[in-house]
């Protein structure tokens, strides 16, 4: 039996808003526990929800980006359950009127394929504590610094029909929320949170399967893993004569398997009902507008201007915009006098290989963009050549000083005297007469040798394009 | 001393008759003589009281006093004072002392006034006569053997004994209006969003509303004025400019248009209170009012619209007294789930667990629609009632309950008759309307209330309405024998 896969993802993303969504406590990462959640976090009596209008404003931003119905009014609603991370006993949710309603983002596969996904809704929500299970002797610890923190829990329809295309997807919303700057994208410290629900049906079947829902993937590795597991998983079951059962999956990256939370039965009755302490939330036409003026230049936009305004090709403008970053980065080197295609190879080829091989990330680069370009502009106007300027970058990624301070300082200026230049050539021509001969009887490989030979007696200075010239004249004579 | 007005008292003391902290005195010691029998306080803070009315005297010396200064009043116990047990009447917040102040508490510090402790009151305000406190009903200073009513029984009984000059409250079906109507004070419910929320614990989020008790319609101006206003840190607060209470008192009652609903005066109304309502209706219109019979056709949905909505909202509204970060915490718990239900079970009383379980009921999946979105319809018909009677009438008048005080255990075992009660002033709450109750002719030496419901942010006529009657009556003047 051929198996077609169908998943649907739920990505919750934390929003970068400094404070919480509903009160003045601060949202940063990694304090010590229970330090950052005030008394509206923590649930105390009598306290009351202000709503963080920057959480909005974010929230608007998705939508406009995946072109999605903006809610002229929406409801913000309880969804009520015990747990010891839930201060309230109910999470401040939005339910039957989110702001965000339907709308779409295209992804790009390996080969390829371009593919539109639907986005059902993207809600707003207060995130929930953390719970510590271990090393509290048989209690469990609660951290509710994470309590309140906004997130905008964006539900996709069941589109994908690989996991390739899933994985892609939340790439592709990943990308996008980084760009806008409503997330910072962090996966480990849970910034960026994906639940996928997936299910598989027969080649051609219209009904769907029943779904499982995997959750606690922390990275697009994982994330991968998870799906290719519960893939063969549900295969498997179904081809040995069993059904799957609708329930709530966790994956565990150590074990790379997924296993049972809950089922479908156990599920929770949330009774969600509106939040009386909070007023609908307006968006009117005015705040939309001034939204949309506010909206930053988009991956797939600033895409298709790299390849129209640089003339470069498809797959570098897609590396050059994959992030916000390196785009910006790209773009200054451009702007401080590099070629555009060779900038593009210079960054895509050069810079990213050292970044990675010293672990490093484009913000932390030692080479600025400033200086890259800087040393492109010595290459454009022939005073160093391509192989040269290698050298040069890693002298400048040193901290040796500038392209000009570098090539200075080393002497890297390259000869383009012809002059000099046909000296040395009768130099290597005279002191290998053996070579000159062969050559001449027809083996054309030996002018590398010669070129060689040249620019080892100049350090590499020497002017290829003029070496190359040179040597074909003097060795037809 | 104790039966002064507040501006009177503010005169004394601005003119050295005595000071802040001879008057607080003086009510301390009536706390301890009085409020044994009584119970209207469960913690009296009489140190706190005089530190601060310590301070209101320096205040008074550098002439910077307002009308407030040095007042000595009790707060209802649902509001959270900082360094003070709040308990709203439960065994669930018994240890809990709050780390900040509610605003009303907050504001009404600043205007200078003296808190002389927190008033008893029905567990989480859920009761109509005091008697679902954890520390024991509170007595009616009329007839110590009946209910002052409730949930804001303390304060009413508090100021109709004259162990304190005022009282804050909270209203939300009733709990203002209806113990100020058993107890002989008036007491004023504001448009909902008129006063903060914040700091005054939840019970019905959609209802709940604070506000003045006090002896008279000229005190509740002054007290409201000090409590009312926009509050940043609660978002269903008016941002609406407050107006002059005090200013507008004695405006004149020519031509003022009073609605009777029929559905008010209906068989469940006794003959006696009816007869006296009737009375205080002759006087107004002997001041010039003209008064018109109107009909509110939807009155009798009111009271089984708020038992689903108050209780839904509760339902979640006390999810946060779980055992885990404050409050009750049963002993030596098994596991999570058992601590949930040990610490609820043993630290809510009943009438709170009743109205919790029915309103996760009304929520529930397969309910919700039959239950919690149907009593939204019929609270929007209610509203509609009172918005074409206000086309036509300025305020609209009737019994703020069918019986004066009742027997204490009378109505215990009856959820039911107790919720009916608040039959006529629920709808109020339902619409968000102000409602004030203030004494008329009492009944076999029993206060009666008059109710009086306004125009969204009508206070001040409301206060008007009731202060012009006052002034020529001294219902609100008599005192229950053995606290004059």
């Amino acid at each position: 039996m051929q198996w077609e896969t169908v998943i649907g993802l739920e990505i919750h993303t934390q929003l970068a808003t400094r404070s919480k969504i509903f009160s003045g406590a601060s949202t940063a990462y990694g304090a010590d526990p229970n330090t950052q959640a005030c008394i509206i976090d923590l649930g105390f009596p009598g306290v009351l929800p202000v709503l963080n209008e920057s959480a909005v404003d974010m929230a608007l931003k998705f939508g406009i980006a995946v072109n999605a119905e903006i809610a002229p009014r929406s409801i913000f609603a309880r969804k009520n359950y015990f747990y010891p991370d839930l201060p309230k006993g109910y999470q401040i949710s939005q339910f039957e009127l989110p702001i965000v309603g339907k709308g779409s983002i295209g992804i790009d596969l390996e080969d390829g394929t371009h593919k539109v996904i639907g986005i059902t809704r993207a809600h707003l929500e207060e995130d929930a504590g953390k719970s510590l299970h271990e090393d509290f002797h048989g209690m469990s610890g609660i951290d509710l610094n994470r309590t309140g923190t906004p997130l905008l829990e964006i539900v996709s329809e069941p589109d994908m029909r690989s996991i390739r295309e899933a994985v892609a997807y939340a790439r592709k919303i990943h990308q996008l929320v980084v760009y806008l700057g409503i997330c910072d994208g962090n996966m480990q410290e849970g910034s960026f949170r994906v639940d996928a629900n997936i299910s598989i049906r027969p080649f051609g079947q219209e009904a769907f399967g029943t779904r499982t829902e995997l959750k606690n993937i922390n990275s697009f590795r994982f994330m991968e893993r998870a799906l290719n597991y519960e893939l063969e998983r549900q295969i498997d079951l179904i081809e040995g004569g069993d059904e799957v059962v609708q329930e709530t999956r966790l994956y565990d990256a150590d074990r790379d398997e997924t296993r049972s939370m809950r089922s479908k039965e156990e599920a929770n009755d949330y009774r969600y009902f509106p939040d009386p302490d909070l007023l609908p939330v307006e968006i009117g036409e005015e705040r939309l507008q001034r939204a949309r003026r506010g909206m930053p230049e988009l991956p797939d936009q600033k895409r298709q201007r790299f390849e129209s305004e640089y003339r470069l090709s498809a797959a570098d403008a897609l590396t050059l915009t994959l992030s916000r970053a390196m785009a910006d980065y790209y773009e200054e080197v451009v702007a401080s006098g590099g070629d555009a295609k060779t900038a593009a190879n210079w960054v895509t080829v050069e810079l990213a290989g050292a970044l990675n091989k010293a672990g490093l990330d484009l913000t932390q680069s030692p080479v600025s963009p400033k200086q890259l370009g800087g040393l492109l502009q010595r290459i454009a106007d022939n005073t160093i050549s391509g192989k040269i300027a290698k050298q040069v970058f890693e002298a400048i990624w040193n901290g040796e000083g500038d392209a000009d301070a570098v090539i200075e300082a080393k002497g890297l200026k390259q000869i383009t005297d012809s002059g000099q230049i046909e000296k040395i050539i009768d130099e290597v021509i005279a002191a290998n007469p053996k070579q000159v001969e062969q050559f001449k009887a027809g083996k054309d490989k030996l002018l590398g040798f010669f070129v060689g030979q040249v620019m080892k007696q100049t350090q590499g200075k020497a002017n290829p394009g003029q070496v190359n010239k040179i040597l074909m004249a003097k060795l037809k004579d | 001393m104790h039966s002064k007005t507040i501006a009177e008292l503010g005169a004394a003391m601005q003119a050295g008759e005595f000071s802040s902290v001879e008057l607080t005195r003086h009510f301390i010691e009536r706390i301890e003589r009085l409020n044994g029998d009584l119970n209207a306080l469960i913690t009296p803070t009489p140190d706190q009281a005089l530190a601060e009315a310590e301070a209101a005297d320096r205040v008074i010396r550098s002439g910077q006093a307002g009308p407030l200064t040095g007042i000595p009043l009790v707060q209802k116990d649902i509001f959270c004072t900082q360094g003070v047990k709040t308990s709203c009447g439960s065994r669930m917040l018994d240890s809990f002392i709050s780390p900040y102040d509610a605003t009303v508490v907050e504001r009404l510090k600043q205007a200078g006034t003296v808190s002389l402790g927190k008033a008893n009151m029905d567990e989480f305000a859920m009761g109509s006569s005091n008697e679902t406190s954890y520390y024991g009903p509170v007595r009616n200073p009329w007839d110590q053997n009946r209910v002052p009513g409730g949930s804001s029984g303390g304060s009413a009984a508090a100021v109709a004994a004259r162990i304190a000059v005022a009282g804050t409250g909270t209203d939300t079906g009733g709990s203002i209006r209806q113990p100020a109507a058993l107890c002989g004070i008036t007491g004023l419910k504001p448009t909902y969003g008129r006063v903060s929320r914040f700091g005054m614990i939840a019970f019905a989020s959609s209802l709940d509303q604070a506000g003045p008790m006090t002896r008279s319609a000229e005190d509740a101006a002054m007290l409201l004025q000090a409590m009312a206003g926009f509050d940043s840190r609660d978002s269903t607060c008016a941002d609406q400019p407050v107006p002059d209470y005090s200013a507008t008192l004695n405006d004149s009652l020519r031509g003022l248009k009073i609605g009777l609903p029929r559905e008010y005066f209906d068989a469940g109304l006794d003959s006696a209170v009816a007869a006296s309502i009737d009375g205080a209706i002759g006087l107004y219109k002997q001041l010039g009012a003209e008064v018109v019979d109107i009909s509110l056709p939807n009155t009798a949905l009111a009271v089984p619209t708020y038992y689903v909505v108050a209780p839904a909202e509760c339902s979640s509204n006390l999810s946060r007294f779980d055992g885990v970060r404050f409050g009750y915490r049963c002993e030596d718990p098994k596991d999570l789930e058992d601590l949930y239900k040990r610490s609820r079970g043993e630290g809510f009383g009943a009438e709170v667990k009743r109205r919790i379980l029915i309103g996760t009921y009304a929520l529930s999946a397969g309910y919700y629609d039959a239950y919690y979105l149907k009593a939204q319809k019929t609270r929007h018909l209610i509203s509609d009632d009172f918005k074409r009677a206000f086309e036509t009438v300025d305020v609209i008048m009737g019994p703020t309950t069918p019986t004066t005080a009742f027997a204490l255990g009378e109505k215990t075992d009856d959820p039911v008759t107790m919720y009916l009660n608040d039959i006529y002033t629920i709808a109020a709450n339902l619409a968000g309307l102000p409602g004030i109750s203030i004494p008329v002719q009492p009944v076999n030496g029993l206060p009666v209330g008059l109710q009086i419901i306004g125009n969204y942010f009508t206070e001040g006529k409301l206060l008007n309405v009731a202060h012009r009657l006052q002034a020529e009556t001294d219902w609100h003047l008599q005192t229950a024998e053995g606290f004059a």
